[in-house]
């Protein structure tokens, strides 16, 4: 527990987390889901990066002067498995928002109660 | 906000928060993460593949795999988005 | 026709900045080597200046010089040229996306593992351009 004071980061990638959460489940208009999803996303992110560092190392950069020592640079593993997850993360919200557009031009509206009425009226 | 939604969430954070103390300290440098495989990515990408950038190396080359699938993933993406919003479907 | 504004200084800017923004992304590329950068960020900062020039002059205008097929093939482009970076060297005796096996005389390994990387970054560069080129164009297409 005494890490949850030092380790602040974390609390706030919690935080974030519960944000992003709340977006998805207590919200009511799909493109307020969406966007909790984004922020949900965005929290793992500073996650993975805020696990990447370590005291007293710099980027991971080649460096004459460091050389080969491990522990002189940050770990680049997280760094690559959100680069790749940054832009992925781009296009499933491209394809939520097309998705989204497509339900809109089908019920004329983004919130679920009138949506879920609408497609009742449909049956 | 109903009361449900707010358990859920209560009941997340407190995962979160339990779930900290299981994590390794940020300043132990015999942590998983950092003893697994990235002293050998940091150790052996400058002489194996003259990129400087390591982060660049392991992307595109140690776990280049890794990276086609992420591609794959991307392509398909806007190959998706093609068939969701047609450009013509008005004109026919 | 022209694009949403009708402004001499929105379209002058846009005219003026585009050739910077695509030179820097060129730049974010191939520099991915030696800092920040690589073909995630750089084909990123293409489309956003091709989605710069659709906003600004309109999109009728824009699609006479870069159209969503164009955007399509490039980025169809950039993924086979990925697959046959990953298969070049399985038909010269190494294993998958193993750059050391690439069929060009006179590098060693790790010159040929350089080029690799290079060749797989422009692919990725090319993949995301178009990519991202196709969510704009597709997302703010009119209701049919």
């Amino acid at each position: 527990m005494s890490a949850l004071i030092t380790d602040y980061t974390y609390i706030t990638t919690a935080a974030l987390l519960v944000l992003g959460l709340y977006g998805m489940i207590g919200k009511r208009n799909l493109l307020k889901k969406v966007i909790g999803m984004n922020i949900f996303q965005t929290a793992i992110f500073l996650f993975f990066i805020q696990k990447a560092t370590k005291p007293g190392a710099t980027v991971p950069v080649w460096d004459a002067q460091i050389s080969t020592q491990a522990a002189g640079y940050i770990n680049p593993l997280p760094h690559v498995l959100i680069l790749t997850a940054i832009v992925v993360s781009v296009a499933t919200t491209g394809v939520a928002l097309a998705l989204l557009i497509t339900i809109y031009r089908r019920y004329r509206s983004l919130e679920e109660e009138i949506i879920l009425e609408r497609m009742r009226q449909a049956l | 906000m109903n009361w449900l939604t707010g358990t859920v969430l209560a009941l997340f954070f407190a995962l979160l928060v339990y779930a900290e103390s299981d994590l390794p300290d940020s300043r132990d440098p015999s942590a998983p993460t950092r003893t697994h495989v990235v002293p050998q990515y940091i150790e052996q990408s400058y002489p194996q593949t003259r990129t400087p950038n390591i982060v660049t190396s392991v992307l595109a080359d140690y776990r280049g795999y890794d990276t086609l699938g992420e591609t794959v993933v991307i392509l398909t993406a806007g190959i998706a988005v093609i068939l969701i919003l047609p450009r013509n479907a008005g004109r026919g | 026709m022209r694009g949403s504004f009708e402004n001499l200084v929105v379209e002058g800017v846009a005219r003026f900045l585009v050739p910077f923004i695509q030179l820097f992304a060129l730049y974010v590329i191939t520099h991915g080597h030696y800092g920040p950068g690589g073909g995630f960020q750089g084909g990123v900062v293409l489309a956003a200046s091709m989605m710069l020039l659709r906003l600004s002059l309109g999109e009728e205008y824009e699609h006479r010089r870069f159209s969503p097929t164009v955007a399509s093939t490039v980025a169809a482009v950039g993924m086979l040229i990925y697959a046959v970076a990953g298969l070049l060297p399985l038909a010269w005796g190494g294993n998958f996306l193993d750059y050391a096996y690439l069929p060009i005389p006179g590098l060693s390994s790790a010159e040929l593992r350089y080029h690799g990387i290079l060749i797989v970054e422009t692919a990725v560069g090319l993949v995301v351009w178009g990519t991202l080129v196709i969510l704009f164009d597709h997302l703010i297409g009119r209701e049919p």
